[in-house]
């Protein structure tokens, strides 16, 4: 087991992450009705196989984003902790009832909306009685959890999220599972092609809705099985415009964003049938120290979302009037500086960064807590001026984790930095914990460094960092 | 009560379906409370229902986006349904307690008559199932007192599987299945077409939901469009209307790709009396409207479909 809940804040090297990553199909045949055609029931036994695997690994958090759960504001993250309702689906009501009573970490979906807001997404939690819990979350976690022996927390898929936004989601749950500890299995609930068949419901008559959907099926599934995840990622652009992936396939651009972004997995197909025309599989991911041949990364990388992008100036065709259409509202500029209320207020009239080009230039950041202004490690000397006890070590990584907000207001990330200039009051007493704190976070980033001793900082502080990083 | 004989459509309304309607009515089987908001759209409603009151009617014949099928269209089937209905999308605003009568036996007729048009239509027969947000909405806001049963039917996903021309001719055919069992029922019907025109949101919400200075439509595009599609409707030219709808849908996002617009246009036989629009307005950036047909207005001869 992780650490508890709330242990650290964002950015300390906890052990919190994703330990394995699930895709599973959402459609209820499985559960209502596995008697009803040998591919259900192979598909259930391939749920049970899953369910066996993540037991192993003894999670303490199943995650889920399921495309059953469509949005439109930003994205919502359940947070009832234990949401009880009979739920009957649209579609399959004449299949049976769907009654469940789940267990919910509401904590760690308050941690996970806190970390999708400072990437700059629009997320929030919803907790209602009788809020409407979606079919796929549902088959998930009933046949993946029947005794709800693992907390779950889910999000929704916003109908309008691209592939950008839909990364950035999948990074801030990366930064939720950092910052409370905790080792998630997350699990991708999602079809891969999802054509229904349109015709009156007879199992014996079951297939894919077409070869084609099919033969795209089957190549997406001999990658994945070989633990090439963002490779799989790669190609579902092109996978939706053959074979009418589920929701554009972005629960596995979430999934691979949550999990890392690379093919260093361990993949393993446990199923993949058919439901009532659609895709369903179920494949399982294990993190490994081994590259997957034939990487080939095309697409951009994204750390922060900077708004949504226009659905109806980008291809559209005019209106009918004669003008043309005018933008929904025209490209936002980069603003040249930032500040933000995630970092300690300025002590004067500066921002807290400043882009220039390529390049970030960060003003002086201390300790202070946004907000409270208080000093992680206290204060090195009083109101009245006299010299207190202070830990340079919470200080130092005080510092670290403000310089981590304004980069990522800013767009970037710890992993941008190119040049720190350190400064403390008492180079003798603080340089070792400052330097071991220090490695901690920069040890694989490789920034230039200066350290200097000064006579003073404004505030009652012993480190202070000045930063320059890459904007791109 | 009915005249076997004298079945007919008595009004056909272009009825959508935002929750913040009924957030702003603040009624008291909604638990969220408001300071009110979109009053324009509220104020349609309101006309509707001076409009509604002086024809009596039987039914009330609800096609919803937001009960979404696939596979086929399917129709409300128990006679009662009670429980409460949480929207997925605006929980903050539309947590309602609803109590439904169901006028079974049209809707096994209008399923019937879909049926023999070739549809795939089945009836929903489960007493646990949930009325989705949208048909309450509709219903809720043209007839608040609930004192008349309704059909509830769902939007058969032919528009988003095919194309929105070939989900043009199903819900052509629909809306054709509709009016013979309607006027075979003997039932007075209200048609309710559940849906808005643009349909583009903003992925944002005002810290006060009921901010009227956030309120605005999303695209000029869309409100361009709008502005088409209801001088169409004034005019009655809904056949051309029809005609462009695959355009209308394409190029405003909109709503009418559940099919219900069409479907309300056909079951009205493609009026050419002009309609009378009671409001036009925007809920978080989509284009809404309220929409009455008349069928008493209509000139005589040479309107079927």
């Amino acid at each position: 087991m992780g650490p508890a809940a709330g242990h650290g804040r964002w950015g300390e090297p906890l052990s919190g992450g994703v330990i394995g990553g699930l895709l599973v199909p959402g459609q209820p045949h499985p559960l209502l009705v596995p008697q009803h055609h040998v591919g259900y029931g192979r598909l259930r036994a391939a749920f049970g196989e899953a369910r066996e695997r993540i037991r192993a690994l003894a999670p303490d958090l199943l995650l889920l984003y399921s495309t059953q759960w469509v949005s439109v504001i930003g994205h919502q993250i359940q947070a009832d902790p234990a949401p009880t309702w009979t739920h009957v689906d649209q579609e399959w009501h004449a299949l049976g009832d769907l009654p469940y009573s789940f267990r919910m970490d509401a904590a760690f979906a308050a941690a996970y909306q806190q970390a999708a807001t400072a990437r700059g997404l629009h997320a929030r939690t919803v907790s209602f009685h009788g809020f409407p819990i979606d079919t796929g979350t549902i088959v998930a976690l009933k046949l993946l959890d029947p005794d709800n022996a693992i907390p779950a927390c889910v999000v929704s898929c916003n109908m309008y999220a691209d592939r950008a936004e839909t990364i950035v989601l999948g990074k801030a749950a990366a930064d939720a599972l950092r910052h409370s500890g905790k080792r998630a299995v997350a699990v991708a609930v999602s079809a891969l092609s999802n054509r229904l068949l349109v015709e009156p419901y007879d199992p014996t008559k079951e297939r894919i809705s077409s070869l084609k959907d099919d033969e795209w099926n089957r190549k997406l599934l001999e990658i994945l099985s070989k633990g090439r995840l963002e490779d799989v990622c790669q190609l579902a652009r092109e996978f939706t415009a053959q074979a009418n992936g589920d929701m554009r396939l972005k629960a596995l651009w979430w999934l691979a964003a949550a999990m890392g972004q690379h093919n260093n997995y361990q993949g393993e197909l446990l199923g993949y049938e058919s439901l009532w025309g659609t895709g369903g599989a179920i494949a399982l991911l294990r993190p490994t120290a081994t590259a997957a041949a034939g990487q080939e990364f095309d697409e951009e990388d994204v750390e922060q979302f900077r708004g949504e992008r226009s659905v109806l100036s980008g291809g559209a065709p005019a209106p009918p009037a004669p003008a043309a259409a005018p933008l929904i509202a025209p490209p936002r500029a980069p603003s040249p500086t930032v500040s933000t209320s995630t970092a300690p207020a300025p002590m004067g009239a500066y921002p807290h960064a400043r882009r220039v080009g390529d390049l970030l230039y960060l003003s002086g950041i201390g300790p202070r807590q946004p907000g409270t202004d208080a000093i992680p490690g206290g204060p090195v000397r009083d109101a009245q001026g006299r010299p207190q006890q202070y830990d340079a070590a919470a200080q130092t990584r005080a510092v670290i984790e403000n310089v981590t907000a304004v980069l990522h207001a800013a767009g970037a990330s710890l992993e941008k930095v190119l040049d720190v200039t350190a400064f403390l009051i008492d180079m003798e007493r603080d340089f070792a914990a400052y330097n071991a704190v220090y490695s901690e976070y920069f040890k694989d980033i490789h920034a230039t460094r200066t350290t200097l001793e000064v006579s003073a900082l404004p505030t009652p502080i012993a480190v202070e960092f000045k930063v320059i990083a890459s904007a791109v | 009560m009915t005249d076997s004989a004298n079945g007919r459509i008595v009004a056909g309304l272009l009825a959508p379906h935002p929750p913040h309607l009924v957030y702003g009515d603040n009624p008291p089987q909604n638990e969220p409370r408001s300071e009110g908001g979109w009053e324009v759209l509220r104020w349609g409603y309101e006309r509707v229902r001076q409009s509604l009151a002086t024809r009596p009617f039987d039914v009330i014949i609800v096609h919803s986006p937001h009960w979404r099928t696939v596979v086929g269209t399917h129709l409300l089937g128990v006679p009662r349904f009670q429980g409460l209905s949480v929207d997925p999308v605006f929980p903050n605003l539309f947590r309602y307690h609803y109590d439904i009568t169901v006028d079974v036996p049209l809707a096994e007729a209008i399923c019937a008559a879909a049926q023999e048009e070739g549809l795939l239509a089945t009836m929903m027969r489960n007493p646990h199932f949930r009325v989705d947000y949208g048909t309450i909405t509709s219903a809720h806001l043209t007839n608040p007192a609930w004192d008349k049963p309704i059909v509830g039917m769902s939007s058969s996903g032919s528009f988003f599987y095919f194309s929105d021309d070939y989900g043009q001719d199903e819900m052509i055919a629909l809306g054709r299945a509709t009016r013979k069992a309607v006027e075979a029922s003997g039932r007075k019907a209200v048609l309710l077409a559940s849906n808005s025109l643009s349909h583009r949101h903003f992925t944002q919400e005002p810290p006060v939901p009921e901010d009227m200075s956030f309120e605005h439509i999303y695209h000029h595009g869309q409100y361009l469009w709008d502005m088409r599609v209801l001088r169409l409707m004034k005019e009655g030219k809904t056949r051309q209307l029809v005609d462009e709808m695959p355009d209308f849908i394409e190029q405003s996002v909109s709503e009418a790709k559940a099919g219900c617009l069409t479907w309300l246009l056909s079951a009205l036989q493609f009026p050419t009396y002009p309609a009378a629009v009671h409001a036009y307005g925007t809920v978080i950036g989509t284009g809404n409207a309220i929409v009455e047909w008349d069928p008493q207005r209509a000139t005589g001869a040479g309107v079927s479909p």
